[in-house]
Formats: structure tokens, sequence, C-alpha cells
């Protein structure tokens, strides 16, 4: 490895993408800026898989559509080994679209119908010619099918012979056929039934643990990220809530907004099932006219004047931890729990 | 002990596709009583569906066709009732909700009036008292604002405030009985928690029974109490909720939990189902889930299992039902 292990292969500062009003008529009238996600930081190692979770519209597919550089920041950068990928020029771009690749969530959409699994598999070396000498092609396309579980001879089939467990397994073929360095899941195996679910993520860990693949990995599915992430990153309304070791987040959230969403997740772990759920006021809101201060606040029961007026930083949650949340009044903090007019200021 | 409110007996379906005939549901038998939820759990399809819109009435004949099996309500095969029996029945005594509330909904009518409409197809003559009750249900299904909410279009609701205007038409009227097909799949866990909850507090407080479509086993096990497993059209297993998913007696069942990321302790492996789901227009000899059974025999690949009762409340449909109990308890 060309790295040391503990040098990040991705660095995400401050990405900021907002959208600005489309000009022309508009049902709701509205002339804001949808602000998706506002300042969002982490790291990505080499072999870790790295989850991303958050409700509908917190900005966690933004956030990997941004990287995949098919959306342009509005502001911040991310460096891939060090450089940022929104200044590389074209030659730099095609290597870092080489090492960073995607699988999204419908293979149905993902894949071409009308190419064969073979010319499929192969596509990616039209578009990186250097990559493997045409003569290997066949060869190659075949040992990927293998190494994602199906058959040499599937590589002359059409992507409708194929169930949607089969078609993702193309699709992570597709994505390891130029020896990625990063994979972005977008919420890889949430349109597959639960047995096939289970082949894909074993899939993944097995394809992981033999190439030191790193992989950004969105689900809405608590259970699964839980299952298969080293590290979890909590996402709400465009920003970071709580980011650390998914056993840290999971087992005892830091931000009331982790420990929220944790608690609403239906779990059959026996030691969980009984558990109290935190229930939230209202609804999320608008990404286009965000709260002030802590984005949560509206719907914490913690909440307290300091909220409205400080935007919480992500700090370490307990000090010294390398689990970080943004919040004035973390779960583990013991004085939350005191009324604020009993508090010193 | 009474008549349970639904019994479902060796309900058939078929779909006819081109030459090949797919046998959605195959067989399957299950009973809700008053006043309980029961979760029919099962992949895609396992028939699980098609069962509800049997029930429902609404499976699209042709294709469909029910070739067999009953389907009591209230003491009544609702398969022969005539087209007008029927109506009477809908929302009044059996309601549904759907997993896709928007295409549910008319676009073109507030909510409030769409609400309303139940109660004036039913009988109420003032739309000024039919309007009122909409506006009761909409605070009671947890709208805030409801009288402002009445009056605004479902574009202008989150996915979440339409499921629960779906919901309000469908209780509307106190039905015995709501079907629910993956209410809350397309939902944020959060939301899906706040929906469940509600359908819960109703049951509860009306005494009616909720036939939960799902394939979510946490959802199974925190709002049922009494489960349905579906694979390849019959209900394989079915019992309380809890005992059925802690301590499995088809080995189906015990398969999807071992697959399950939410049942796996920290740092454990899935462990996923061998092989395909079964092809419905071609089902297997013998039990429909031998070709991916860990337990299968001789007697699996020859004879379909019959119905056993096993426990106290539990029925499995598995030649090896009390060996993989006693894998399970060791």
């Amino acid at each position: 490895m060309l790295l040391q292990p503990e040098m990040p292969i991705l660095q995400v500062r401050n990405l900021t993408k907002h959208y600005l009003p489309q000009s022309g008529f508009s049902f709701s009238g509205g002339k804001s800026v949808i602000k998706a996600v506002d300042g969002v930081d982490f790291d990505l190692y080499p072999g870790e898989t790295l989850g991303l979770v958050g409700e509908s519209g917190c900005g966690k597919s933004t956030v990997a559509r941004t990287i995949l550089r098919l959306e342009e920041p509005t502001a911040g950068e991310v460096l891939y080994r060090g450089q940022d990928i929104f200044s590389m020029n074209r030659t730099e771009l095609k290597t870092l679209r080489r090492k960073v690749q995607v699988v999204f969530q419908n293979p149905y959409a993902a894949l071409n119908p009308r190419m064969s699994v073979e010319d499929i598999l192969s596509e990616p070396w039209v578009i990186h010619p250097d990559v493997l000498p045409r003569e290997r092609w066949a060869d190659r396309a075949r040992e990927l099918l293998v190494q994602v579980g199906l058959r040499p001879e599937h590589a002359e089939r059409y992507p409708h012979q194929f169930s949607g467990g089969q078609l993702q397994r193309i699709g992570i073929a597709r994505a390891l056929a130029l020896s990625p360095e990063v994979l972005i899941c977008d919420e890889p195996v949430s349109a597959l039934d639960l047995s096939v679910q289970a082949q894909v993520i074993n899939l993944l860990e097995e394809i992981q643990a033999e190439t030191n693949i790193a992989y950004l990995f969105i689900a809405h599915d608590l259970s699964v990220v839980r299952h298969i992430s080293n590290r979890v990153a909590v996402m709400y309304l465009g920003r970071m809530a709580e980011i650390g070791p998914a056993s840290e987040v999971f087992n005892e959230p830091a931000h009331p907004y982790s420990a929220a969403l944790l608690s609403a997740e239906p779990t059959l772990k026996p030691d969980e099932i009984g558990r109290e759920r935190i229930p939230l006021k209202g609804e999320i809101p608008s990404p286009a006219n965000p709260p002030s201060g802590c984005r949560f606040r509206t719907r914490c029961w913690k909440a307290q004047a300091v909220c409205a007026e400080q935007v919480p930083q992500l700090e370490p949650r307990p000090p010294g931890s390398n689990r970080l949340a943004a919040c004035h009044f973390p779960m583990d903090a013991p004085d939350a729990e005191i009324p604020h007019y009993l508090q010193s200021t | 002990m009474t008549e349970p409110l639904l019994t479902v007996r060796d309900l058939k379906v078929e779909f006819q596709t081109g030459l090949e005939t797919v046998h959605a549901v195959n067989g399957a038998s299950l009973t809700v009583e008053a006043g309980e939820i029961v979760a029919v759990l099962g992949e895609s399809g396992s028939g699980k569906s098609v069962t509800a819109a049997a029930i429902m009435r609404i499976l699209p004949i042709p294709p469909a066709r029910i070739a067999g099996g009953e389907i009591i309500f209230q003491g009544r095969n609702i398969l022969t009732l005539s087209p007008s029996e029927w109506k009477q029945m809908l929302a009044r005594d059996v309601a549904l909700v759907l997993q896709d509330a928007l295409s549910a909904l008319n676009p073109v009518y507030p909510v409030g009036w769409q609400i309303a409409e139940v109660f004036r197809v039913h009988g109420e003559r003032s739309r000024k008292v039919a309007n009122a009750k909409a506006v009761e249900l909409l605070k009671r299904v947890g709208i805030p604002d409801p009288e402002r909410r009445a009056r605004e279009y479902p574009h202008q609701f989150s996915g979440g405030m339409r499921q629960r205007v779906m919901i309000a038409m469908a209780v509307a009227l106190r039905p015995r009985l709501l079907i629910a097909d993956e209410p809350t799949t397309a939902l944020d866990v959060t939301v899906q928690a706040d929906i469940m909850d509600m359908i819960t507090q109703i049951s509860r407080e009306e005494g009616m029974s909720v036939l939960l479509v799902t394939h979510d086993l946490g959802v199974a096990l925190r709002y049922a109490q009494r489960v349905c497993v579906m694979y390849a059209g019959r209900v394989v297993e079915a019992g309380p909720v809890r005992e059925v998913l802690s301590r499995p007696a088809h080995p189906y069942t015990l398969a999807l939990l071992q697959s399950a990321p939410q049942a796996r302790a920290e740092g454990e492996r899935l462990n996923p189902i061998s092989g395909s789901p079964p092809d419905l227009a071609h089902l297997p000899t013998g039990c429909p889930f031998h070709p991916r059974c860990r337990y299968a025999a001789d007697v699996c690949r020859a004879s379909r299992p019959a119905e056993t009762n096993i426990l106290l409340g539990r029925r499995v449909e598995c030649h090896r039902a009390m060996e993989v109990l006693d894998v399970v308890a060791a």
C-alpha cells in the first residue's frame, strides 16, 4: 500500500450543496434556497465501512452524489488522497472515476437492458482502455461474475434473465471491474428481500476482506448499517449530528436525534425488545428554512434557549473519545436533565 | 370459543399468464380474532399481498382467479356475496390501507372533502356534519391544525401525513377489520413508529382487528400479537409472534431470522437462505421449501406436510418441526 493505514482516502470538508430556486412558475411560490447539505465533514479510511444514516431529505444521497461529482458543491471540498476533486483536470478526474465507484439502489435502472452481462462488465474497460488489454476482457468478466457468486456462463445473458438480487451482484461486479479503492453504496440492498439482502451484505463483506476497499454505505435501514459498518455517521437536515464507531453510536448514542432514531427502529434483539421509544415532536422542518442554531432543536426534548442561538459543533463525546456529536446537551452529559434555570450559564 | 372475526380457509388464487398458471396463493389458511393485530409476514412473491387483495375482493379478475377456498368474515363467505352486498360492508366492516398513499388519494380534491365523502356515501345527508366529522378524524390521527389541513390537497402533505389521512378514511366508519398492506414501508423509521403506534391505539380503543401485511420481522414483533409466516402461497407457520420469532418451528422462519441483521448479535455473520425463491408456476413436489431447506429429508420431497398443531396456539407445516424446535432450544 502506498499510504499509511491512518491516512484517510477521502476527506470531506465543510461540504455544502444548496439548490437555487428554479426560475419560472412555482406551485409553492417558493423562492428560497434549499440547503440540502450544509457544512458536512468526515473522513473515509481504506478498508473501512462508514455507514451514513438519516431520514429522507437529510442530505445523505446528496453527499454521495457530490463525492461522485455528479453534483457541483456550493462550497467545501472533497480530498481524494489529499487532492481536491473539484479542482481536478480531465485526466485526474478520469483516474478518480476509476478509483471511486458506485452501486445504486435500483439495479433494474442501473443496468442497460439491451447489453449482455459481458458487455455491461466490459464497459468500464472501454472507457478506461489502459486498465486491461482487450483480449483479457472476456476472461476477466467471467472472473468478476464468479467473485460475486454468479456463474461464468451468465456472461452471455441479458439483465431481464436475472432476479433483483442477481442484478445487484452484476452491478457490484461492474463497480469492481476497475479495482476501485472506494465504493459508494447508495441503498444497495434496500430493494432486496431479506434472504437476498443477506447474501449481498455477505458478498460486500467478503470483497472488502479480500481487497481492502472502503465503503461509504448509505442506507435508511439502521439494522443493516449497524451490521456492516465500522463507523457510523448520523445526518439530520443537511448537517452531521453524530459520527463515531458503530458500536458506540448504536449502543450509547450521544446526540438526542440518534437516540430517538434508534429507539424507533423495530428490533429483534431480545435485550432491546421492551425498550422505550423516544417520540419526536412534529415533523422534519423544510431544508429551505431550517431552524436557527441546532437544526434538531424544534423536535428535541432537551432543547433550551442556547440551542436556538448557537450552532453546536462536532465535539468528542465523552471528551477525549473518537466519537463526535454536535449537541449542546448530549445524552451522556448528566447535567442535561437539570432544568436550565438551575444551571450556571 | 367463539367464531373468529375472519377465517381464511385453504385459499387458492391463480394468475393466468400466457400458457402458464402462477399459483400465487396455494392453500393459505389464517384466522383473525376480534380486536387482535395479526401480522402476515413474507418475502416478495410469498402471496401475502394477494391474500390481502382477495379478502378485499380487489384482485384483477382476470388474470387472477380464485381457484378454491373460502373467506369467512363475520360468519359470511365474502367470496359469494353479491357486489352490492359487499359494497355495504366496505368501509363499515372492513377497510384497507395500502403502501402508496399518494396514488390512493385524489389529487384534485381537498383531503377533508375526501374523508367527508366516506360519510356522505354511507348516509350522512349534511355536508356540514360530514366535514366536521372529517376534521375530527384528522385530529384523531394526529394531524396538527386539522381545520386548516382539511382544506389542503394531497400534494401539500408529507408521506407520513398522507398515510395518516388514508388511515383516517379507513377507520372513519369504525370497521371491525383493517387490512394494512405494508402501510409504513415507504416511510422513515420515526414516522413508521408514529403511525404504527397510532394504528395500535385505534385498534385497542375500538376493538378493531388489524391484518398487517409486512416483510419486516421487527415490525411484526413490535406491533402484532400473532404472526402468520407465508412461503410460496401458504401459511407455513402461525402463532403468538414472540414465541414464533424467538422459537421458530419452521425452517423457513428460522432461516429468515438468521438472515436478518436485526436479529444478529454484533459481529455475527448473516446466514442467508440458499437457492432462489420458488417459481410459482412450477412449484416443487412435497414441501415447497424443501429445495432450500437445511433439514430436508426424503419425506419432504415426497409429500407436502400437513398442518400440525404444536404447543398451544401454534401451528406449522413441516415434517421436521419438532427437530427444528429442538435445535432452536439447544
